[in-house]
């Protein structure tokens, strides 16, 4: 579990903002309102992507073209954000992905990451025993399916688009987008239609 | 790779299938959105950043130079929060007497 | 210039620059010595590795490499793969 900081850190904290405001480098203003646009990334940008992609063949190539204009065109800025990466599950192939080495998220399309995904488990286990880590989220592949595991370890953030779920024909992105959540974006859960 | 020699023991950060965790669970429900102090430590890199005051990399080395003790144990804004004030100290933005008085 | 295409053989060096010094790398030890294949090249981008460091840094090209997943671990199941970004100094061409 994610535990509470202690008194040093936010001690430590208030004397850090407090040094910043007095040297005019960032104000308490300034933090808020970049917590405000911090906040309006949210794991429903990346569902209506993928919703999107399902629907739209001239978009769905614009997500494998070009993922950081993919979200320009849902109305995300990316502007200072590292370029988006989406990687295509197709039938037989499904993507996982992790950051080992520390936790890069696709922020701009899913918001701030789980406690979970920054866990020293999954960081460690999901490269190892992937099937493992599925089974906890109760996910089972289609036979035959081959796992690849995105470590995310450099300039890319990735997500995951993935298959088009069976008993969909004929939803509007608007529905589809409903099936979409955050662990299925990460690929620890598959969309399931009903 | 060969089985012959032992390899050198991996940096603290750097846990892909480290054994030690290996029977660790996952918890999907382990969701624990960013408090306050989360939130604010979060904001600062980003404002920080946009000042060309650091880059993601320099705060990655930063939490890359917790000793590994306390990298597991402190959370994880507090190991950003570790690396930005040490950051800002080696480049003079704040001054140690400010942070630690 | 890219010095490997798609498709490539490659092999991450063997090397293990913590055991030196102070750094900051972005090749996982476990792949280090590895062979695997050149999946794409992602485009150039500034060497993290002296960034980190407030070094000036150079623009160096940044590839996906594809490695079998059991190989790495001696277990897990045949046909999973791991998926890594690795920028190109770190990758040799395979014997």
């Amino acid at each position: 579990m994610a535990h509470a900081p202690g008194p040093d850190s936010i001690a430590l904290l208030d004397r850090f903002t407090a040094a910043l405001a007095a040297r005019g480098v960032v104000t308490e203003a300034q933090i808020a309102a970049q917590i405000e646009r911090t906040d309006l990334a949210d794991p429903r940008i990346g569902a209506a992507m993928v919703a999107r992609a399902w629907t739209d063949p001239d978009y769905h190539a614009l997500m494998l073209r070009d993922g950081s204009q993919a979200a320009e065109a849902m109305g995300v800025s990316m502007a200072g954000a590292p370029p988006l990466g989406v990687l295509v599950d197709r039938p037989g192939v499904h993507h996982l992905v992790v950051c080992t080495l520390c936790s890069c998220y696709p922020r701009a399309v899913l918001g701030y990451p789980p406690h979970w995904y920054k866990s020293a488990a999954y960081r460690a286990r999901a490269v190892r025993d992937p099937r493992g880590v599925l089974a906890e989220w109760g996910t089972t592949l289609p036979e035959g399916t081959e796992i690849r595991v995105v470590d995310s370890t450099a300039d890319y953030r990735w997500m995951v688009l993935p298959l088009r779920p069976t008993g969909t024909e004929g939803w509007d992105a608007a529905r589809l987008a409903g099936l979409v959540g955050r662990d299925v974006l990460v690929g620890t859960q598959l969309p399931v239609a009903g | 790779m060969p089985d012959e020699a032992p390899l050198p023991v991996p940096a603290t950060h750097d846990i892909g299938g480290a054994p030690r965790f290996r029977c660790t669970p996952v918890e999907p429900d382990d969701e624990a959105p960013p408090d306050a102090f989360g939130k604010r430590v979060d904001a600062l890199r980003q404002l920080l950043a946009q000042r060309g005051l650091m880059t993601v990399d320099e705060l990655r080395r930063g939490v890359e130079a917790i000793p590994e003790a306390e990298y597991h144990a402190l959370g994880y804004y507090e190991r950003w929060l570790r690396s930005i004030t040490a950051l800002m100290l080696e480049k003079g933005v704040v001054l140690p007497e400010e942070l630690h008085p | 210039m890219t010095r490997f295409t798609p498709g490539a053989r490659i092999r991450v060096k063997a090397d293990f620059p913590e055991t030196r010094g102070p750094c900051h790398i972005r090749t996982p030890h476990y792949l280090r010595g590895r062979e695997g294949l050149v999946e794409r090249h992602l485009g150039a981008f500034r060497n993290p590795e002296d960034l980190a460091f407030a070094r000036p840094a150079a623009t160096i090209p940044l590839y996906h490499v594809r490695f079998d997943q059991p190989a790495l671990w001696n277990e897990g199941q045949a046909g999973d793969t791991v998926l890594v970004e690795l920028y190109e100094h770190w990758l040799e061409p395979a014997a």
